[in-house]
């Protein structure tokens, strides 16, 4: 243990995270710590309130992954309450799901991950003409690709250089060995990051018109606000959906042609990243999109399952509502447990918050110690990762046949075995991959809707539960959705039609978790093992295989008693 | 100062990225008229973008959702691109930041350093004072620290977004981390607050080109909001006015009135309280807003919004129909005659749809305008 690297704040994700890494004299990691660093305690906040409030609470858990806290809580509250959503409003979900999923992951992909793998400076030596060759070969279907269009971005990024104010691309690892692209290729991926930067803003528009608004779209308990009326200009009607089909064939259009392509390019220059980053090779996932009600999961388009030790021959039932499958740790988290006990379920949950990290500030956390604000979740013990590549790996080894096909083109196109996916390269590819089924979902769900209205049907609310008075004196729900980082739930217990407790575990915790009791690490530090660093002070590496996880870290908020200090009974993230 | 002359102006820049002078001119008209100023400022704001360096904008995040920043990138006038690469030098930001770690702390305290004084500081979020800030940490040391550094040489201070401005969910009661709004830590600047949950993405562009065309900040409310984008309340905007004043309500969700898009005053709407631009900018390049898709306002820009609700019980408190007034008049009429006013047009429509007395579902609650500062 000759170095240890600190990467403080890491940036390009969601919230606040702290690496730190051991290195051995060869400069590869040998330990590594995550440490999540901020805490909100939104579910204490949620005590008392009207249940049918909480989508709104716990939507601004996270901005980036706006709708997946709504959409859980929403299913939380209805499956307490025994409300049953009409088929449009599940249609009309899953449509605004798989939005939000494709957009999310377009933006993660170009803004948050590319520039691991892209070097800005590079690009500045670029030839245009080659450029344009490079770029009509590897995307033959995307648009903007003349010599002309690249010579003027070229220019631009040279005057942008010369201006001495380099903003967001000030002070970082251009000119790192491990960036492999050529020049050509920089410079069609900064243009592709311009590209998907303008893009974005209109896909989410399905977002607008379902919810009136984005970050942040409106729902409902018991089916959607937005009323649909072919009848008259002042719900959604023809001209709407309209719009919503002309947006996800544009989305189609920049996953196929622009992500896709630019994704299997990126990867065939850094082939060495399909034996980086692997990690723990457990994963799990709840399944989502539902096609029959929620509480039918064999009808789910994502399917429901657990891979362990990245055994593609066996996928293992989990069950979010049996909660002896999930507990958690706080042994290198800061909290207290009450005495003799060392793992909880959800349900039976305690957060005693702790400080007993260094006074601030502080150049170190200690390994052996508690380092984190988030606790250690595990399923029937084990650590495990959730994700795209979880939802990818238990939807191929589940045998359904549209996720064999996509993962099989892309490794036939980049000659890889199925083994390349767990890794570093394979999070990533595994997140493209997913984004090209639910772009095409999209349009399914689209044209379900569609077919729906056709037969007649436009309803998209039930309102027979949605007065208090009409409720059980006490009831007890949970939520679960695949959030884009993963298996997320929301458990909610109502009384005197008020929420009595609120309890929230969450993708980033899964991953990125401590050490729990018997010191196996989290996704995110296992991950990190055995990754060698070309230059400590440079931590390419490690922002590589972290942001391959996409973190979310507001996502982290737990809970603390009203007093500032401690309680029981409400757990958790 | 000699550091910012040497630097290209906005023009400049947007002349080597191809953009004709002509066009620059539209774009210059086009900000006049989102800004709501005359045309004969246009020229003022044209002379700023040619000669000015870019301004360097330090963007911290505290305890947030990263919201604001996701609304920020979906703006349509000006597009987000623009904004960084052309009029600002969006120079800390740990959401976009190419560099992590102590690199991005060596930028903090050269722009801190270099520009003191002249740098705009953004805060996304706010800051937990419990227990020294521990429940927000950044780079080793609490968020508050980090914000208190920052903010003592910056030339003006962004409260983008109801975390900054006005504490938002986490200080929503009982406020477990002891979240505190910028205004509230830092009392020695200027601070414009930029509410919403976020606020509307061209609000948020609007307020950074604005400072950087006439160097100064826009006229604010006692709230600390420009009043170009706050001054009006949602309610005075909306294309479902004219079902409040008819008396023609959403009674249940998706019921005949939800088709026709009526008033949903009645199912708990905030407009009539909520000072925001929702009803006229509109959302994501003007498609829609929240009223529009059949959902109430939730009062998202407002102070302690999360504990006026439930959201979907209806508001007891609105001025009589007809009242125009100012924000800074408003608390003492909502205090006042407002619930009389409010039962006044109740009555009407209840004679006119012939429903069940909607008095007995109400709650009096205390005008929010009251708890302000």
């Amino acid at each position: 243990m000759s170095t240890r690297v600190v990467v403080d704040p890491v940036t390009r994700i969601e919230g606040h995270l702290r690496i730190e890494a051991m290195l051995d004299d060869r400069g590869v990691i040998k330990d590594a710590m995550s440490s999540g660093t901020m805490w909100r305690g939104l579910e204490i906040i949620l005590q008392g309130r009207d249940p049918r409030d909480a989508w709104a609470f716990t939507e601004r858990i996270c901005g980036v992954c706006t709708t997946v806290h709504a959409l859980a809580s929403v299913r939380a509250v209805e499956n307490a309450l025994q409300i049953k959503v009409p088929p449009n409003a599940e249609t009309i979900r899953n449509i605004m799901y798989l939005t939000q999923m494709v957009q999310d992951h377009v933006i993660h992909f170009y803004h948050l991950h590319a520039l691991d793998w892209v070097d800005v400076v590079s690009a500045l030596k670029a030839d245009p003409a080659a450029t344009a060759a490079l770029a009509q070969k590897v995307a033959p279907s995307w648009p903007l690709a003349s010599a002309g269009y690249f010579k003027d971005l070229a220019e631009t990024l040279k005057k942008f250089v010369a201006s001495g104010q380099l903003g967001i691309f000030q002070n970082a690892y251009w000119g790192h060995p491990a960036y492999k692209l050529p020049p050509e290729a920089n410079l069609m991926a900064v243009a592709h990051y311009l590209e998907a930067l303008k893009w974005q803003r209109e896909l989410i528009k399905i977002h607008t018109i379902f919810g009136g608004k984005n970050p942040h779209p409106n729902y409902l308990v018991g089916g959607t606000a937005a009323a649909i009326s072919l009848q008259h200009s002042t719900a959604v009607n023809m001209g709407q959906l309209n719009f919503v089909r002309t947006l996800i064939q544009g989305a189609i259009q920049v996953v196929e042609n622009m992500y896709l392509p630019d994704l299997l390019a990126v990867a065939s220059f850094y082939p060495e990243w399909t034996a980086i980053g692997g990690g723990l090779g457990n994963y799990m996932v709840y399944g989502d999109l539902p096609q029959n009600g929620i509480s039918d999961v064999s009808q789910f388009r994502i399917p429901r399952g657990v891979v362990l030790n990245k055994n593609l021959a066996d996928v293992q039932p989990v069950d979010p509502a049996d909660m002896a499958q999930i507990r958690e740790e706080v042994a290198h988290s800061w909290y207290d447990y009450s005495q003799g006990k060392d793992a909880l379920h959800p349900w039976e949950g305690e957060t005693t918050p702790h400080y007993t990290g260094p006074k601030l500030p502080y150049k170190q956390l200690d390994e052996n110690g508690k380092y984190s604000w988030l606790k250690a979740p595990r399923w029937k013990g084990h650590a495990m990762e959730v994700g795209p590549l979880a939802r990818m790996l238990v939807g191929y080894a589940s045998g359904k046949s549209e996720f064999k096909d996509v993962v099989g083109e892309a490794l036939g196109a980049l000659k890889l075995p199925a083994t390349a996916l767990f890794s570093t390269l394979g999070r990533t590819a595994a997140r493209g991959l997913e984004t090209r089924l639910a772009v095409h979902w999209l349009m399914a769900e689209y044209d379900r809707l569609i077919a729906s209205l056709k037969s007649g049907d436009s309803s998209t609310a039930d309102t027979s539960r949605w007065e208090p008075s009409s409720w059980p004196a006490e009831a007890k729900g949970y939520g679960f959705t695949e959030a884009p980082r993963g298996a997320l739930c929301h458990w909610v217990h109502i009384k005197d039609q008020k929420i009595a407790n609120y309890q929230i575990v969450v993708p980033s915790t899964w991953n990125a978790s401590p050490k729990d009791g018997k010191g196996q690490h989290g996704a995110y530090e296992a991950a990190l093992l055995d990754t060698p660093m070309a230059d400590p002070k440079r931590p390419v590496e490690i922002l590589r295989t972290i942001h391959s996880f996409d973190p979310c870290l507001a996502c982290a908020s737990h809970v603390l008693g009203p007093d500032g200090r401690t309680l029981a009974e409400v757990v958790i993230r | 100062m000699d550091l910012l002359s040497q630097k290209a102006s906005t023009y400049e820049v947007l002349r080597e990225h191809g953009v004709d002078r002509r066009s620059f001119i539209k774009f210059c008209t086009m900000m006049a008229a989102a800004l709501g100023l005359e045309s004969s400022m246009v020229p003022t704001i044209v002379a700023a973008l040619e000669n000015k360096p870019r301004l360097p904008v330090l963007w911290l995040h505290g305890l947030e959702c990263t919201c604001c920043s996701e609304s920020f990138i979906r703006s349509s006038h000006p597009i987000a691109q623009d904004v960084v690469l052309n009029m600002i030098s969006l120079d800390y930001d740990d959401t976009l930041q190419a560099a992590a770690g102590f690199q991005v702390e060596e930028i903090r305290q050269r722009i801190m350093k270099e520009y003191a004084g002249e740098y705009v500081l953004a805060v996304e979020g706010n800051a937990p004072t419990h227990d020294d800030g521990v429940y927000c940490m950044v780079g080793g040391d609490s968020f508050l620290n980090i914000l208190k550094e920052t903010a003592e040489h910056a030339k003006a201070i962004i409260a983008w977004g109801s975390c900054a401005s006005n504490g938002c969910v986490q200080a929503a009661k009982p406020n477990p981390t002891g979240a505190k709004p910028v205004y509230q830590l830092i009392t020695n600047k200027p601070v414009i607050n930029v509410p919403g949950c976020p606020p509307i993405a061209e609000v948020m562009t609007g307020v950074l080109t604005y400072i950087l065309t006439f160097g100064n900040l826009p006229e604010l409310d006692r709230l600390g909001r420009p009043k170009m984008f706050y001054g009006q309340r949602i309610h005075d905007n909306c294309y479902r006015r004219a079902f409040f004043d008819a008396g023609q309500f959403v009674e249940a969700w998706d019921d005949d009135g939800a088709h026709r898009g009526w008033c949903l005053y009645k199912m708990g709407c905030r407009g009539p309280n909520t000072y925001n631009s929702c009803a006229n900018i509109k959302w994501n390049n003007g498609v829609s807003y929240p009223i529009g898709s059949g959902h109430g306002c939730i009062g998202c820009s407002e102070p302690n919004f999360w504990d006026n609700g439930p959201f979907y019980e209806r508001l007891t408190n609105i001025p009589l129909i007809g009242i125009e007034s100012t924000p800074d008049a408003i608390g003492a009429t909502l205090a006042g005659a407002a619930v009389v006013g409010a039962g006044a047009h109740l009555v009407s429509s209840l004679i006119r749809r012939g429903t069940q007395s909607p008095a007995s579902r109400e709650t009096q609650k205390p005008a929010s305008q009251t708890e302000r500062r």
